[in-house]
């Protein structure tokens, strides 16, 4: 037997073509709307132009990208011109997005976002060698029918090809370099001269002129004497200073049979502060008076180490305290300490908001180079007499650009300025 | 050869450093982050010989003044103990046994003897760098020492943070005295200070501008106060920098050169 296939019938067929349409209508709806509510990938894909009723913002255009100067390699700088719409047109840009390709056709992945209003980026990921393309992409920030906001983006043209790549100088810093040389220059001749007799003249310093006599007061009185190396560590040059002239005092201490006190705050000064003490006593025929526990350490804590050095002023009553380093605010704390038991007290310092304090407390003073030129003064050594005038030289050149900026300002140029700025 | 050694270093990492400034290439780009974490391993390694040294010298002061001195650590200790007891940390009777001990240590060694060492701090320095050690690694139930809650933790709030305060509060007398002494007119300089302190004070105050309501607003206190900072006391300042880099250079290139080298025990 034959059964006849079975016939649809032309209702069952117009159902099944109007369900049909209507799930092909569902899926492009659905698909529209995913479109349009999925913010573009900006950390891994090129933002892509979406058509939108409002008009998406004007281009950037004029993007430029070039190798960042004076680096060590691995960054490109771009600069654009603002879109049209930023700060002016429509008003309507969001942010730049900078997105990076390999090829001026892309892909072009996005590597940093700016605000409006820029129009510069400095790419830091790139690879030496490699060329690459860059786009400025504008988005604009619109709201949905349904009340959430999208970004809508406006891509720029490619830029020309970049290499990133490390240079051997750094042109900032040519100043820098002229002064460096034009000072070591002028130190290195009056070394020079000093070595070959040549007559210096340098002005008296009274806080070191002082310390012959602040060290023979201690030690005619049988009392101690302090030296507070700053609280600073071996890497700050003022405490180099400060250890510098502790080898000077040390020796004098050694010579007059004085008694020396150094507490410390770091760990790398007691080390380097008490192999100085211990020369400076060899260097005096004294090995034998050195103690290496003169030199011990307190705390790293600033109050601490303030407070512990405060107590042993007012035990011990030392006959003449130094203060010479770097320091903080605990240097009025122990000035101010120091100066209530009657001790003479010379400081120098370097941190110019300390040296007020300093004076205020202290019998004397070393103002900022001062300290640096001490351990030179004592020693008088020529040529260590010889680098403190040629830095003189140093300082006669900046009073005469003083005083050129002075007048150039008074008649409103201060384009001479700018030759002193360092990148 | 064990003066050239350190000299030949200096030179050879200072004239780096400077050459490294003004060359942005490898390997000289990194060569300033290089140094400063070695800098930084070493200064870590170096912070036992200063905790030691402290730690050596302490207990010698304690050795010297015989058995008080052991009996007051033994006290101490067992206060420690005390401290550390389950159910003991609930409010701040801890912290109360803790100074008082350090009262009684006080009262008792002044009540024996003026003249002596101050051999009461060295005690209390061994015992609290115990205590601390121990807050730190052994108590912290296995959590991060710095967490709230942990006995190292109470000791900073409780313990540490007040004690600094109170130092950098001392600070206000101190400036108060000195400033009476700085500012007392015994000469020219001296009643000029006084004067530019007299009304840069005044002018940083709303005192200073009631006072001279009535003048045009450039001429008041505050705009004076502001004229002296900016102007007579910036011009100072800049001096005094210009010096100091002028100076630092000097100093940095002495020592790079091996012209200064009394740190290394002078001339010779």
């Amino acid at each position: 037997m034959i059964i006849p296939a079975a016939r649809p019938s032309p209702r069952l067929a117009s159902a099944c073509l109007t369900g049909l349409t209507v799930f092909l209508i569902l899926i492009a709806l659905s698909a529209t709307s995913a479109l349009a509510q999925e913010p573009p990938d900006t950390a891994n894909q090129a933002p892509s132009i979406t058509i939108a009723q409002t008009p998406p913002p004007s281009p950037a255009t004029d993007v430029q990208a070039y190798d960042n100067p004076n680096d060590a390699g691995g960054a490109v700088h771009i600069e654009w011109t603002k879109s049209a719409d930023d700060g002016g047109g429509l008003e309507n840009v969001a942010q730049y997005a900078i997105l990076r390709g390999t090829s001026p056709s892309g892909p072009f992945d996005t590597v940093g976002t700016n605000t409006p209003g820029t129009t510069e980026f400095t790419d830091g990921g790139t690879e030496d060698g490699v060329t690459y393309y860059y786009i400025v992409s504008t988005g604009s920030t619109v709201a949905s029918p349904d009340g959430t906001t999208r970004t809508v983006w406006t891509q720029s043209e490619p830029s020309e090809p970049v290499q990133s790549s490390a240079q051997w100088f750094h042109t900032g810093r040519i100043n820098s370099l002229l002064a460096v040389i034009l000072l070591t220059t002028s130190i290195l001749l009056f070394i020079n001269r000093a070595k070959t007799g040549g007559k210096l003249f340098i002005r008296k310093i009274a806080g070191l002129e002082a310390i012959d006599e602040a060290v023979g007061r201690a030690t005619e009185m049988g009392r101690k004497i302090f030296f507070i190396p700053g609280i600073e560590d071996m890497n700050n040059v003022q405490t180099i200073a400060g250890v510098t002239l502790l080898g000077r005092v040390s020796k004098m201490a050694a010579q007059y049979e004085a008694q020396i006190d150094v507490p410390v705050r770091r760990s790398l000064v007691m080390v380097a502060a008490r192999e100085t003490m211990k020369e400076a006593y060899l260097d005096a025929g004294r090995p034998d008076a050195f103690n290496e526990d003169t030199v011990h350490y307190l705390t790293d804590d600033q109050f601490g180490y303030a407070a512990g050095v405060d107590g042993m002023f007012v035990r011990q009553k030392p006959a003449t305290v130094f203060y010479m380093g770097a320091f903080y605010a605990e240097s009025l704390i122990m000035a101010e300490t120091g100066n209530s038991i009657g001790a003479i007290q010379i400081a120098g310092t370097a941190m110019p908001a300390q040296l007020p304090f300093f004076v205020a407390a202290c019998d004397f003073t070393l103002i900022g180079e001062e300290l640096f030129a001490a351990s030179a003064y004592l020693s008088k050594e020529p040529r260590q007499l010889g680098s403190l005038k040629g830095q003189d030289v140093g300082k006669f050149f900046i009073l005469i650009f003083a005083i050129l900026g002075i007048i150039l300002a008074t008649f409103e140029v201060y384009d001479l300025s700018t030759w002193f700025i360092v990148q | 050869m064990k003066r050239e050694i350190p000299l030949i270093i200096t030179a050879l990492i200072g004239i780096v450093f400077i050459i490294q400034f003004f060359i942005p290439h490898e390997p000289f780009h990194s060569l300033s982050d290089i140094f400063s974490d070695w800098f930084s391993i070493i200064q870590a390694c170096a912070i036992w010989l200063g905790a030691l040294n402290l730690v050596k010298l302490s207990l010698d002061k304690i050795g010297k003044q015989g058995m008080i001195a052991v009996g007051s650590a033994v006290s101490l200790a067992l206060l420690v103990a005390i401290f550390y007891a389950p159910g003991f940390l609930a409010g701040r009777l801890p912290l109360i046994l803790f100074l008082l001990a350090f009262m009684l240590m006080f009262a008792g060694q002044y009540s024996r003897s003026r003249v002596k060492e101050d051999w009461f701090l060295s005690v209390s320095t061994v015992v609290s760098f115990v205590i601390i050690i121990i807050a730190g690694f052994a108590f912290s139930n296995g959590r991060q020492f710095l967490e709230p809650g942990t006995r190292f933790d109470y000791l900073y709030q409780y313990v540490y943070s007040p004690l600094s305060a109170t130092m950098f509060a001392m600070l206000a007398f101190f400036v108060a005295s000195a400033s009476y002494r700085a500012f007392r007119a015994r000469n020219k300089e001296a009643t000029m200070l006084l004067l530019a302190a007299f009304f840069v004070m005044l002018g940083r105050v709303p005192l200073g501008d009631w006072l001279t309501s009535f003048m045009p607003e450039g001429a008041r206190l505050s705009s004076l106060a502001d004229w002296v900072m900016n102007f007579p006391n910036a011009a100072g300042q800049r001096a005094i920098m210009i010096g100091i880099a002028l100076g630092v250079v000097s100093t940095s290139l002495r020592i790079i050169l091996g012209i200064e080298r009394s740190h290394l025990g002078g001339e010779s």
